[in-house]
């Protein structure tokens, strides 16, 4: 039985499980309600809880650690000879992979048989020219040491295959027979099935610790293999970056992140000013009227995806800087450059600044600008003297979450600033940052084992830590600020 | 008190007769004031500007992707090229491989030559031919493949013009340009011209745009958004199936049933760090973990559907957490009067009043989804693909596109008409992200309670 399968399997079982249950709560008190402790649907669901809760958990548990046990027993049957010169053996494993299934494929459709394949060994017949024919490619020609791996792989998956359909079957079975056997008029089944609902709503609330964890742990340990591969000294101090498919490639964060932050401080000095004069002007000076139309319509702005600012800066904003001034004043000839990222970015931002700072705008109390009108002060003069002061904490936190917004930014830059790492002043010079190359070193062509594409890890951890900071430091900075008026 | 305006004003105004005429000082200080009043408005004007800039342009450069150039013709189904020894058997017919229909559809530009008014001096019917997409004879050979019965009679066909020719009916070619292209001669667009006339080549909507799977490189005419609707569909499928019981739970027992200790701080500390994780670093952990570790397929939307997943999770739970906490107190503290358990008052009461607000999140949180594309691109979602997804549940792991990665994928090509196209798909996506707003605004206008 495939996966899918068990589970509905396991679910049928489960809810089968709640109607009997509930049937014999009722036939326990010959119909009379009254003299069970609970209603009777709760009998039904601790018998449905018990016998598709364990049951599930265990098939999923199951089929996140079935790859990894069977890679080690298998990759014990392939000796180092098997491993190409320059390869490695995570491709000879998927090479592995791609032969069983292709096995696989080969039985479905009558190509093969069973007993065939028990004696068939790689060293008599061709089994790449075997396995093109049922639409299986394999890149290079299949040793016998491998070919035994790809069956065994092959047999041992089978064979967890039916333990694992034996065991979440007999887990369902098992838990409703349990739960069945506890019903009985005294049963207090809906505390039980209520301490249940709670675990699994628990179980829900980890997911979010989980996901950090699994960020954190993918990123440090590919990061890891990167360093044991390149010198953790030259990819911090380094100033070039030039990877090569061959080796030997230059692989300094230096230019990225001076690109990076080239493009977030262009975006910022435009986004920052307008941002904030829209937040002030839509608080202090707008009628209710204007304010209900202009904000919806400001914040539309925030909903657009960024692929679609992507390409505004590929086939609009680019173009038009590149035309009227960098060709003009000689300053470049690439449509894509720092200003243009920058520029679209700060479009994207307005928003994100706007409607952060009109919020801590509005927590200024009413008296404070009361006092100020009172002593004569004009509104202008309120807002820069007394105002803005008093929303600075709150504010500076929104720059901050604009700017970290910014660094991790990745389709605006990926298609408005360019692919070359420089460290140039120019702002009409095309730049690359982090993120442009994190997509393009995993989305190349290299192999995933070599520092040219691992290196994406380590500038995914140094964008992660950037980011992760510049977030604490920003909902600290507004958290003690919240503070002073509560 | 009312009069010691009117006498001894102090300071610099003491010279002054009448109080309608402003001083320097207040001059500037008003002159300060209407300053600051324009800065307002004109950063207001400048966003909305960059509003309207950026829709107009995706407007301007995409409503063209939506028609589409088409040539009827009158085409002969010749069997001595289809079927030679005439058995009408269907796998010798498939033997004639694309290549054997290009001379019928250039017989047919011979056809047109011979009508009045039609034909361009050095335009043979074989360079004419060259009007066709490459999509052409391929779509020609599907058909017969599929009706072999209609072999030896004449149909009318409608083919795809070229990009070029369709480009020229879009601005996008001129007679000058067609002199320095070698994929299109003026000679051609002269001819297409008086087909035109004709009635032969029309511009017309293009369905084929919305149902189409991609096309290569050099035929952008055939390129359609089919398989990358398709695949967004099946991801926010996956990620409706996953975030809204997730997040719904994750909510509840936040709101409602958790101590308030430490362990509870880390949670939600976590949740708004999460949900202002770059969405790439999202991508880097579907690769790790989700195909390098667990050995999912690559361009699967089952796997883009869990990305996506975890990616909109924080945005489902605070806003599920917002509605949730909107429900007054009251309505627990009846419940639970009433015998009812804490689970009960929540599942009964509770969750329900809050349904309006969840919806409105999750829509939302599914709109976001739905426009991502970095963390996409991350996990091989990039790739050309043909072939649509099987229907679920085997389809999630079949590869697919993703509408906005598509738009991106188009926009890496160097043809011209795939800007056009690109920009035609993020019409097609803000089509639909206006539509799950409009949604979410009408749900909580409908439904939405105040207490």
């Amino acid at each position: 039985m495939s996966a899918g399968l068990v589970i509905l399997a396991v679910i049928a079982i489960a809810i089968g499980g709640f109607f009997i249950g509930r049937s014999r709560a009722l036939g326990s008190v010959q119909g009379d309600v009254r003299k069970l402790h609970s209603l009777p649907n709760y009998y039904g669901q601790t018998v449905f809880l018990f016998s598709a809760v364990p049951a599930l958990l265990v098939t999923f548990a199951w089929l996140l650690l079935q790859p990894l046990y069977v890679e080690s027993q298998v990759s014990g049957m392939i000796t180092a000879a098997d491993v190409p010169e320059g390869g490695s053996m995570s491709l000879v494993l998927a090479d592995v992979r791609r032969i069983s299934s292709g096995l696989d494929i080969a039985i479905t459709s009558g190509a093969l048989t069973e007993d065939q394949l028990a004696t068939m060994s790689a060293d008599e017949t061709d089994v790449r020219a075997q396995l093109a024919e049922v639409g299986i490619a394999v890149a290079s020609e299949v040793r016998q040491n491998v070919f035994a791996a790809a069956k065994e792989y092959r047999d041992i998956n089978a064979g967890l295959k039916i333990t694992l359909t034996i065991v979440a079957l007999v887990l369902a079975l098992g838990g409703a027979v349990y739960a069945m056997s506890r019903i009985t008029p005294d049963f207090r089944a809906r505390n039980v099935a209520e301490m249940a609902i709670k675990a699994l709503l628990i179980l829900s609330s980890t997911v979010a610790i989980l996901t950090t964890i699994g960020i954190v742990f993918s990123l440090l340990f590919e990061t890891s293999n990167f360093f044991r591969m390149y010198p953790a000294k030259d990819f911090f101090l380094s100033l070039t970056w030039n990877p090569q498919f061959t080796g030997g490639s230059d692989l300094g964060i230096a230019p990225l992140l001076w690109g990076t932050l080239y493009v977030s401080f262009v975006a910022l000095v435009f986004a920052v000013p307008i941002g904030l004069l829209v937040a002030v002007f839509l608080s202090e000076y707008a009628s209710k009227r204007v304010r209900s139309l202009i904000k919806p319509a400001i914040e539309i702005l925030a909903g657009i995806p960024t692929i679609v600012y992507g390409l505004f800066a590929l086939i609009t904003i680019g173009p038009l800087l590149r035309d009227y001034f960098a060709q003009p004043l000689g300053l470049g000839t690439s449509s894509s450059s720092v200003l243009t990222a920058g520029l679209v970015m700060g479009i994207m931002l307005i928003p994100f600044v706007s409607s952060l700072s009109d919020d801590v705008i509005n927590a200024v109390p009413q008296s404070m600008r009361d006092g100020s009108y009172g002593l004569g002060a004009t509104q202008s003069e309120t807002v820069k003297q007394v105002i803005l002061p008093a929303a600075l904490p709150g504010i500076v936190g929104a720059v901050l979450l604009a700017a970290s917004r910014a660094i991790g930014e990745t389709m605006i830059v990926v298609m408005g600033a360019g692919a070359a790492a420089k460290l140039s002043l120019n702002p009409f010079e095309a730049m690359t940052t982090i993120t442009v190359k994190i997509v393009s070193q995993l989305t190349g062509d290299t192999e995933f084992a070599s520092p040219e594409t691992l290196v994406a890890f380590a500038l995914g951890l140094s964008l992660f830590v950037v980011t992760l900071g510049l977030n604490v430091l920003a909902l600290y900075i507004v958290r003690k600020y919240r503070e002073q008026y509560e | 008190m009312t009069d010691a305006t009117s006498s001894n004003v102090p300071g610099e105004r003491s010279g002054k007769t009448s109080l309608y005429a402003q001083d320097a000082r207040t001059k500037r200080r008003n002159a300060a004031e209407a300053r600051f009043r324009a800065y307002g408005i004109a950063a207001i004007v400048v966003a909305i500007l960059a509003l309207i800039g950026l829709v107009s342009s995706i407007l301007y450069n995409g409503s063209s992707a939506f028609r589409q150039t088409f040539i009827t013709m009158d085409i002969y189904l010749d069997p001595a090229k289809l079927d030679k020894d005439g058995s009408g058997d269907i796998e010798k017919i498939a033997k004639v491989s694309t290549f054997g229909y290009a001379p019928l559809i250039a017989k047919a530009f011979e056809a047109e030559f011979e009508k009045p008014g039609i034909g361009v001096e050095g335009l043979t019917a074989k360079k004419a031919a060259k009007m066709i997409s490459k999509e052409g004879p391929a779509d020609l050979r599907r058909f017969v493949l599929a009706n072999p019965d209609k072999i030896g009679e004449t149909v009318t066909f409608k083919f795809l013009a070229s990009g070029r020719i369709d480009g020229y009916y879009k601005g996008r070619v001129t007679a000058e340009t067609a002199k320095l292209d070698k994929n299109v001669s003026p000679e051609q667009l002269l001819l297409a011209d008086q087909l035109k006339e004709a009635g032969v080549l029309k511009t017309t909507f293009n369905f084929g745009f919305l149902t189409n799977a991609d096309a290569s490189e050099n035929r952008p005419e055939a390129a359609g958004l089919g398989v990358a609707i398709l695949g967004s569909f099946y991801m926010m499928l996956v990620v409706l199936c996953l975030t809204l019981p997730i997040g719904v739970a994750a909510s509840i027992y936040l709101e409602e049933f958790a101590p308030k200790n430490w362990i509870t701080d880390i949670v939600e500390v976590n949740i708004s760090n999460l949900a202002a994780v770059p969405s790439i670093v999202f991508g880097i952990l579907g690769l790790a973990i989700f195909i390098n570790f667990m050995g999912l397929p690559q361009s699967a939307p089952i796997v883009g559907g869990l990305v996506l997943t975890l990616m909109t999770l924080p945005t489902i739970i605070i806003a599920t957490r917002a509605s949730l906490k909107a429900v007054p107190p009251s309505i627990r503290d009846a419940a639970l009067g009433v015998g009812a358990s804490k689970m009960q008052a929540v599942f009964h009461h509770v969750l329900p009043l809050a349904a309006p607000g969840i919806l409105t999140g999750t829509i939302i949180g599914l709109a976001q989804a739905l426009g991502e594309t970095a963390p996409l691109l991350l996990i091989g979602m990039v790739a050309f693909v043909r072939e649509y997804p099987a229907g679920p549940p085997e389809g999630f792991f079949d590869p697919a596109a993703a509408l906005p990665v598509q738009v991106y994928n188009w926009t890496q090509r160097a043809d011209p008409a795939f800007v056009e196209r690109a920009s035609g798909a993020i019409i097609v996506l803000l089509v639909f992200l206006l539509a799950m707003n409009a949604i979410a605004i009408i749900l909580r206008r409908r439904f939405e309670r105040r207490w």
